[in-house]
């Protein structure tokens, strides 16, 4: 099932603010982009990698996933650039590098 | 109509909030707002007020508990002065965020130190940009009016803001006076029952009080701010049905004598009361004075008064209160800045004084009057920083 696309915070108008900044829909957490908070992010070197999942258990904010090819990669609107998965990768094959401008 | 009784001011808001059908009172007693709460303790204790008296441990828990309890839907009345009023600051500012509909009465006390339990205005201007309705009663009645117009407007779903009624400690609170109670009748037909807009439920789960990142902050501030803006028309209307249903006519400015004045003094509060009986002798002396009462605080009344104002070349305005080397009086400070950028616009002296409970006295009006005059003589002007606290020893 395809994702919702989630609205960011920064899509949002005065207006569009429910009386006293409630929250009336339930679920809504995933619409959070934490990903804005990242400062490096991680990159995968395919030629180390053996597909193991230790990044994707490792991962605090579930931001890793399996692709069609079986390697791994984080989903930017959710990863922080914390590095647990760097420094927890078996092979290294894990480098942070910084967020461009 | 109801009957008209003679009874302590603090025992007949009591009384008003009992009439007012409230739900949960969660209050901590401090002078001079006690017989308030021991007031409205009493009537639950002896079963003639169905509530939750909820005898919390500080003013920090009070607020917080009537955050709790409007957000479930109950209406929720707490009562404080000065230092309690302090404690419970961090909370004052997220009700108003929340748009927590909860009713406040405060007690009008002076901030320590020296530690003091008299009156002044000192703690309401500590929370001037708290985002709450904020008015002024002068005396017993209305005060007790101002129970059921801040229950109204508060709770109004155009609204829903919490409302703090002033009311000067001892002066006014510990006063025996004439109030007209109002009947059963119509209480009935001013304040509807309570509907809130939103309410903690486990049928429709929603989130209050969630937390706001910079990139959404600023669109919540405006979205509050206008929230208050907009409670304008909505508290005219109350006030306007209350003049209906009782006769009482109140206005977020009001004048007395104005007519044909040149010189005006503005105050809030008991003051009021006081300054109208030296504008009666001033006139009786064939001078043109009269007075400006600014009765509603936030939203500021800016149009109001700039048409109260029209004419008047100088207006002396009365603080209860000091911003220490800043400008002098918060309630001047605000007028000097209504009129800035306008065409014309009166001198204004400003007077600070009745610190902690000193008397001020029709005579002290007098004076005041008399120095304002010295002070323009020859044409000169009065700037920001000329404030004078009245009547201070040398």
């Amino acid at each position: 099932m395809p994702k919702p696309v989630p609205k960011s915070e920064f899509d949002l108008g005065w207006k569009d603010i429910e009386p006293g900044c409630a929250v009336s829909q339930p679920g809504n957490a995933s619409q959070y982009r934490c990903g804005d908070w990242r400062s490096i992010r991680p990159i995968w070197d395919h030629t180390k990698c053996v597909k193991c999942g230790v990044c994707f258990i490792y991962c605090p904010d579930a931001a890793i996933h399996k692709n069609e090819e079986g390697y791994f990669e984080a989903d930017l609107y959710y990863c922080k650039g914390c590095g647990i998965c760097k420094q927890e990768c078996i092979t290294g094959c894990i480098t942070m590098v910084e967020e461009s401008e | 109509m109801g009957k008209r009784i003679g009874i302590e001011n603090s025992i007949a808001a009591a009384d008003a909030i009992r009439m007012a059908n409230v739900d949960v009172v969660a209050a901590y007693p401090i002078t001079p707002q006690t017989h308030i709460v021991e007031h409205l303790a009493e009537l639950v204790a002896n079963g003639e007020l169905d509530a939750e008296f909820i005898p919390v441990e500080s003013e920090h828990s009070a607020m917080s508990v009537c955050c709790g309890s409007v957000a479930v839907g109950a209406r929720t009345f707490t009562c404080t002065s000065a230092q309690g009023l302090a404690l419970m600051n961090e909370i004052v500012f997220i009700t108003a965020s929340m748009r927590l509909p909860v009713v406040m009465i405060l007690a009008n006390r002076s901030l320590s130190g020296p530690l003091s339990i008299w009156n002044d205005h000192t703690d309401v201007m500590s929370v001037r940009d708290c985002g709450w309705i904020q008015v002024f009663a002068d005396n017993g009645q209305e005060l007790f009016d101002h129970v059921f117009f801040a229950f109204r407007v508060a709770e109004d779903r155009k609204v829903s803001l919490p409302v703090m009624i002033n009311i000067d400690g001892f002066i006014v609170t510990h006063m025996i006076e004439a109030v007209e109670y109002w009947d059963e009748e119509q209480v009935k037909r001013y304040l509807p029952d309570f509907k809130p807009v939103n309410v903690l439920h486990p049928d429709k789960p929603i989130t209050m009080g969630a937390f706001g990142l910079p990139g959404i902050f600023s669109e919540a501030k405006k979205n509050q701010n206008e929230a208050l803006l907009a409670s304008k028309p909505h508290i005219m209307k109350a006030w306007g049905e209350m003049a209906q249903i009782t006769g009482r006519k109140y206005a977020p400015v009001e004048t007395y004598k104005l007519e044909g004045a040149d010189t005006a003094f503005l105050t809030m509060g008991s003051f009021s009361e006081t300054a109208s009986i030296a504008i009666d002798k001033l006139r009786e002396q064939g001078r043109p004075v009269g007075q400006i009462k600014l009765r509603l605080w936030r939203p500021f009344p800016f149009d109001e008064l700039r048409e109260a104002v029209k004419g008047i070349k100088n207006l002396i305005v009365i603080d209860r209160a000091i911003s220490y080397g800043g400008p002098g009086g918060p309630v001047a400070s605000e007028i000097r800045a209504a009129f800035y950028g306008e065409m014309k616009m009166p001198a204004i002296a400003n007077f600070l004084c009745g610190f902690a409970g000193r008397d001020v006295t029709p005579d002290d009006f007098l004076k005041m009057y008399a120095k304002t005059g010295e002070l323009l003589k020859g044409g000169k002007t009065i700037r920001e920083e000329d404030y004078i606290l009245y009547g201070v020893r040398e």
